[in-house]
């Protein structure tokens, strides 16, 4: 063979030093950062304090915290907003499941070609158009309570199946959008390379389209299941208790407000990893395709 | 190069009569424009034909026709006799016959190196992992590029990629592989590697058409070469014979606007 490849013969670097100016560059370096955290910390303190004592010294703040930030009350909300927020959690666990099949499944089927196909297609982009614009509450009203004015037998009155149900139907429009996106975004010519290698097209979906356009998506997906995870809470609306409307009940009882509080942190406190987990899984699948660089 | 891995067990059918790419009055537009015109060519067994010509005149459009990537207007393709621009004709069959390397590369940045070579033998030629790997890896041996099996695309030089491409493309064994400007995207200085592969194919066996601005390389490696000026092949005929002594005047035109820009 005439070709070599220079690279796989690396020279053995047993002898080198680093030099003054990589030492002096190093020292710059260390100090800036030094400097840029000192900045970060001071201002950081600065705008805590303000804030605090904007807060503080704010003429309603007695009452503001007694019926926002009442221990009591937190302690008394607490157990029963968790009890609600089990189910939050079943329901973005199914919900988030049957999105992602479903939204996948959508969005291949409107990228079929051929008139074969024109009824699927036209189909899937007609339910995608209806169920973007229909309002989430609006279509949880209509499954809620219309579903159970038909009075069909065998069918499920129960406002949790239901709610779940019209939240289903609602994101897999956005998250079929969001992978449709993601598989124009692929290349022709990746697709022309794969075709040329004979794959069919079904394969070139599956093996070379999907995955680098799966990819390209998961952060706004992830972003639709932070948004699913808050919405779960609107199968109160068909009387369910989630978290919020365990807050509610303590709340509207006892005239103070501190549940609400009790129940948003927490959401807050569950979105925050699974947003962290994002930004990991896109920086890992990054590293692992792309060359390093300092921009 | 006499014993190899890319023939081994199954070496290039024999040659026969039939020519293994055969273009009949070919006809392709888009839009108003006609890109090819009346186009015939055979390529027969084990050749090498070059398509020159300048920029534009039809040369990608020629191969992605050949390939199936796009519809002929008029006229017919022929791969080993068999007519492939029948509209009945089955087009992923006879694009698992016909290897393509990009200009471009092309290769899959989700996978490895080893993963891009190794998807069509075993995804459309139903080839055992194991076995699909292996010789994936002889293959990149042979190319210079063992050790790199496991790499992702975006991390290796250019013309590094294009020994990958070229390894994809004859992965599946090919009956006929096209290779468009190849080169065109490389350092002259990784051109000479990616060149040197072409020529190991050629005395393998490899029947190939080359779509190249190398008219050196044209001239050496090529059996066949075809002057295409828009759209049309204005001159077909040995290597020997189009450079040293074309019969068309617009062949002297180009050929000599290159010798001046230094290319020839
Ligand atoms: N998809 C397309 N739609 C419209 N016109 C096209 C398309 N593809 C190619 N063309 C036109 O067809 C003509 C031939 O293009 P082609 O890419 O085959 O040229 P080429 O000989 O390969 O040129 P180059 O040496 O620059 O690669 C050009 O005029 C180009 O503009
Ligand atoms: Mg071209």
């Amino acid at each position: 063979m005439t070709v070599r490849d220079e690279q796989d013969e690396a020279v053995p670097d047993g002898t080198y030093e680093p030099s003054p100016r990589r030492l002096a560059r190093e020292r710059y370096r260390r100090a800036r950062t030094r400097r840029a955290f000192a900045v970060a910390a001071a201002s950081s303190t600065v705008t805590a304090a303000v804030l605090v004592t904007l807060i503080v010294e704010s003429p309603g703040w007695q009452r503001t915290r007694d019926t926002f930030l009442n221990a009591h009350y937190a302690r008394l909300a607490l157990p029963k907003v968790l009890d609600g927020l089990w189910l939050n959690l079943r329901l973005l666990a199914v919900c988030g499941a049957v999105v992602l099949v479903a939204g996948l499944l959508i969005a291949v089927l409107r990228t079929l070609r051929g008139p074969v196909f024109f009824p699927v297609r036209a189909l899937a982009t007609a339910y995608v158009d209806f169920f973007r614009g229909l309002p989430l509450i609006i279509c949880i009203l209509m499954s809620v309570f219309g579903i159970p004015a038909l009075r069909l037998s065998g069918v499920t009155n129960d406002p949790v199946l239901l709610g779940g149900f019209a939240l289903c139907l609602t994101y897999t429009a956005y998250v079929a959008e969001v992978f449709r996106a993601g598989i124009e975004s692929v290349h022709p010519s990746q697709r022309a390379a794969a075709r040329s290698l004979g794959l069919t097209s079904a394969q070139t979906m599956r093996h070379v389209v999907l995955p680098q356009a799966v990819r390209r998506v998961v952060p706004p997906l992830l972003n639709d299941l932070v948004s699913l995870q808050k919405d779960t809470g609107l199968v109160s609306i068909g009387g369910a208790v989630d978290a919020v409307y365990a807050a509610q009940i303590i709340a509207s009882r006892d005239f103070n407000y501190t549940p609400y509080v009790v129940a948003g942190l927490i959401f807050v406190a569950i979105t925050i990893p699974l947003t962290r987990f994002t930004d990991w899984i896109a920086a890992r699948m990054n590293g692992r395709q792309a060359q390093g660089g300092t921009v | 190069m006499t014993s190899d891995a890319l023939s081994k067990g199954s070496p290039w059918p024999l040659p026969s009569g039939e020519p293994v790419l055969r273009l009949e009055a070919v006809r392709k537009t888009y839009g108003s424009a006609v890109v090819l015109r009346d186009v015939a060519l055979e390529v027969p067994a084990h050749s090498v034909t070059a398509l020159i010509g300048a920029s534009g005149s039809g040369k990608s459009t020629l191969l992605r026709c050949a390939n199936l990537l796009e519809d002929v207007d008029d006229g017919a393709i022929f791969l080993d006799g068999e007519e492939i621009t029948d509209p009945r004709i089955d087009q992923d069959a006879v694009r698992r016959r016909i290897g393509v390397v990009f200009q471009a590369y092309n290769l899959f940045p989700h996978m490895t190196v080893l993963d891009n070579i190794t998807l069509a033998p075993r995804r459309v030629h139903k080839v055992p992992r194991d076995r699909a790997e292996t010789e994936a890896r002889e293959l990149l041996d042979r190319l210079g590029l063992a050790g790199r099996a496991g790499e992702y695309p975006d991390r290796l030089s250019g013309g590094q990629q294009q020994r990958v491409a070229i390894a994809r493309a004859v992965a599946t064994r090919p009956r006929l592989l096209l290779l468009d400007e190849v080169t065109a995207a490389l350092d002259p200085e990784l051109v000479g590697e990616v060149l040197a592969v072409i020529r190991d194919l050629k005395d393998e066996g490899m029947t190939m058409v080359i779509a190249t601005h190398e008219m050196a390389f044209a001239r050496d490696v090529a059996d066949q070469v075809c002057f295409l000026d828009a759209g049309v092949i204005l001159e077909r005929g040995t290597a020997d014979r189009v450079f040293g002594a074309p019969a068309e005047q617009r062949t002297r035109d180009f050929l000599s606007r290159l010798t001046e820009a230094g290319r020839l």
